[in-house]
């Protein structure tokens, strides 16, 4: 007895040295818990209060400026270099400048984008993208409504908050360097990086899930979509790649995965929640941010704004949900913003093809 | 069943903790005692409420009966019985039945004079069940934290729960508990087939002593836990599983909310490294 009491006591020990002084990120009740699903499937999201609290007041979204005269001069005619919002009144289009600037450059101000000699110059890249964005923001307010942003909208500050480069951004991750010494293999896995949480999981998804606005609609799904195997199914390493995007899509939503599944059956969408619908289109409109936006500015924007390989900056789950499941926790931040909710120029890029959506309720069988 | 004529003498009276000599009796071979009755009072009306509970729901599908706790707004309070009571009682009922039966162990052991090691075994296999029912959904604040009672829907839960952490098999804690249970059946197979290959030489040998049985693992790797030890580590080993899992899931939400991988960092973030 006095031997299995020594031992018990010295595992005992260990791990509670490692986990005490060795460890962040512990919590403690109170907890504050929803529930997703029938009672008794643990279908719901589990949060410390006073973290959960944290993060709302870390999400609070700026009070609009105060409205002005949408009569008047239109600003196409009162300036010389308007594109894009050439049909607001003049005092509209200065009231969204002092706003893009307080959403984008608080600190450099005018001067971030322009040459404050001659505003209508067109020598910084800081404009040329500006330009860009001011569209890319209508066309996620205009065309992504129904499917993905609803009432709620998003304005320069859902992304950037106060930063010129929004805090979460991503590039191709090459992995780490193989060019000497010994060439590890490492099947692009087992580096616990960030972008899946911290597992050993495919660390770079984003580029193949995310970026390629062209990709198979079915790219993601893994599940065999038929009791017994009628084709070879898709490598396991293929379901690891999904499992690492999912981890990504709930860390940015600051959920679980219970939040869109009832893992019983994962793949079924009779059996998840209505938000992973939602999630669905959310996946498509990166693709279409990053494929038709993000992607033809990358010879805009210097180089030392560029990744190691050379692509453009890109949006994924997090950039607009900054860890909670409604960015900004909802509030409605485009009706203040009027300008910005329809789309008033075509785009310079061609119009990205409406998403070819699936009712996800009968999705389209998996090509096997 | 009939009964052996010497099996009357190893049956000691007193040595009860509850109740003196009224239930000190046994029936055909069972001891029965107070907790006997309780034990069968208990288990009876959990497993009635079970199959009304069953009665209620749609199915009669032995793998699809489900009696699930209540939602979450009723927080720790009583609930409807229809909505989740029967599940509270059940829960009661289930609790009232191990303890019960644990403690019946326990005037076993008194009237043979022995140790206490099998109701203590059987208590934390008592903890690791009270821990999901009671312990954690307490620490959470709703008894609807607790699992559901059916064979796919408890399955369901599990696999819920785990995802709530995003990959489970990174909690620390689930990680010794399911070495523990490996290396339980690891060491019961080598024990068994250890005393069985000395009860069964080949023909014409004599059966082997435990001489022989230290000796052989002092062969093959150098030391030979000894007759009485490898009791010990059998009895930890399998202990250990239990206990962790039950610290795997009590720390999976009252002490953790975030995704398991994420634990982690702290590896990272060693300064060997970082
Ligand atoms: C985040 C970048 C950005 C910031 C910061 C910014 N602007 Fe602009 N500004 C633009 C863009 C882009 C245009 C062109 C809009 C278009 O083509 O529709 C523009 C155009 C203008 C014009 C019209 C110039 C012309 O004659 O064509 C004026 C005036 C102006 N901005 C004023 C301001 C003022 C004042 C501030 C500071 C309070 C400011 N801007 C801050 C991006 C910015
Ligand atoms: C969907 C998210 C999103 C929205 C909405 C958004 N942006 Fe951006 N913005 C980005 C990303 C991603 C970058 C690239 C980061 C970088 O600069 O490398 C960027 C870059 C920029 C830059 C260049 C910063 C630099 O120094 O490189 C400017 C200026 C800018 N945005 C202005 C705006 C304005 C003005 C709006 C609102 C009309 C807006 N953005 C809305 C995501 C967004
Ligand atoms: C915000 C909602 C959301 C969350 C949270 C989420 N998923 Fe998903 N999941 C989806 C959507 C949407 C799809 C379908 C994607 C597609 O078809 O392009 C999907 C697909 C999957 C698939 C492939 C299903 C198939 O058809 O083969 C797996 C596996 C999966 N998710 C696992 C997970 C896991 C594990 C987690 C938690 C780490 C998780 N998901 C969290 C929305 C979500
Ligand atoms: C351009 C910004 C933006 C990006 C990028 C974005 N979302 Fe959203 N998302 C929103 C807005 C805005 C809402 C609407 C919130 C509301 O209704 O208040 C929303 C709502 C949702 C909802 C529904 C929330 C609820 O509780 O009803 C889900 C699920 C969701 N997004 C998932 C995703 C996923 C997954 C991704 C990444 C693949 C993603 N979103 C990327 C802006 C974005």
């Amino acid at each position: 007895m006095k031997t299995l009491l020594a031992v018990a006591g010295a595992v005992a020990a260990l791990f509670l040295t490692i986990a005490m002084f060795g460890t962040a990120g512990w919590t403690h009740p109170p907890l504050v818990s929803s529930q997703n699903g029938f009672r008794g499937t643990a279908m719901g999201q589990v949060e410390n209060r006073e973290a959960a609290a944290e993060v709302k007041a870390a999400n609070v979204a700026p009070a609009p400026a105060d409205p002005v005269d949408t009569g008047g001069e239109r600003a196409g005619q009162t300036y010389q270099n308007v594109q894009v919002l050439q049909n607001i009144s003049t005092e509209q289009f200065n009231r969204l400048m002092v706003s893009i600037t307080e959403w984008v450059s608080p600190e450099q101000g005018c001067a971030y984008c322009h040459n404050v000699e001659n505003m209508a110059d067109d020598s910084m890249y800081q404009k040329h993208v500006a330009r860009r964005m001011l569209q890319m923001t209508q066309h996620i307010n205009a065309d992504w409504k129904g499917n993905h942003v609803g009432g709620a909208g998003v304005t320069c500050y859902t992304c950037h908050r106060g930063n010129p480069v929004p805090q979460n951004i991503w590039f191709t991750d090459p992995g780490p360097s193989a060019m000497s010494g010994f060439r590890p293999r490492n099947n692009g896995q087992n580096i616990a990086a960030k972008s899946v949480g911290l597992s050993s999981l495919p660390y770079d998804t984003f580029t193949e899930y995310l970026a390629d606005k062209a990709i198979d609609n079915n790219a993601i799904r893994v599940n065999a979509t038929t009791a017994l195997p009628t084709a070879p199914g898709k490598p396991i390493q293929q379901a690891e790649k999904t499992f690492g995007l999912m981890i990504h899509m709930s860390q940015g939503l600051g959920v679980n995965c219970t939040y869109c599944h009832n893992t019983r059956a994962i793949a079924d969408w009779s059996e998840s929640t209505p938000r992973r619908t939602t999630a669905w289109h959310g996946i498509r409109m990166v693709r279409d941010i990053n494929g038709n936006f993000m992607e033809p500015l990358t010879s805009t924007f210097p180089p030392h704004r560029l990744g190691v390989l050379g692509d453009v900056a890109k949006v994924n789950c997090t950039t607009c949900h900054n860890g909670v499941n409604k960015p900004l926790n909802g509030a409605n931040v485009i009706d203040a913003y009027p300008e910005l909710a329809s789309n008033t120029a075509a785009p310079a890029a061609p119009a990205p093809a409406a998403p070819a959506a699936p009712t996800p309720a009968t999705p389209p069988a998996a090509p096997q | 069943m009939a009964m052996l004529s010497f099996e009357r003498k190893y049956r000691v009276r007193g040595g009860t903790l509850i109740g003196g000599d009224l239930f000190d009796f046994w029936v055909g071979p069972f001891y029965v005692g107070f907790f006997g009755v309780t034990t069968i009072f208990f288990s009876v009306l959990g497993t009635a409420l079970i199959i009304y509970g069953a009665a209620l729901g749609p199915t009669w599908n032995i793998w699809q009966i489900n009696i699930a706790p209540p939602d979450l707004k009723y927080g720790l309070a009583l609930a409807p019985l229809k909505e989740g009571g029967l599940w509270q009682i059940i829960t009661f009922c289930a609790i009232g039945a191990f303890v019960s039966w644990a403690l019946r162990e326990v005037e076993i052991c008194r009237k043979l004079g022995m140790g206490y090691h099998v109701p203590v075994a059987f208590g934390v296999a008592i903890f690791a069940y009270v821990a999901l029912v009671v312990i954690r959904p307490f620490l959470m604040g709703a008894w609807g934290h607790g699992f559901p009672y059916g064979i796919l829907s408890h399955l369901d839960w599990v696999s819920n729960t785990g995802y709530q952490y995003l990959h489970f098999h990174y909690n620390p804690a689930h990680m010794l508990g399911v070495t523990f249970f490996f290396t339980t059946t690891l060491a019961l197979a080598l024990h068994g087939s250890l005393i069985l290959s000395s009860t069964n030489p080949g023909k014409g040998e004599v059966v082997k002593t435990p001489e022989h049985e230290d000796t052989f693992f002092r062969d093959s790797i150098g030391y030979s836990i000894g007759t009485l030890g490898i009791h010990r580590l059998g009895l930890f080993l399998a202990l250990s599983a239990g206990f962790w899992s039950a610290v795997c899931i009590i720390i999976s939400g009252p002490f953790w909310t975030q995704g398991w991988p994420e634990w982690w960092g702290w590896w990272l973030n060693l300064p060997v490294w970082r």
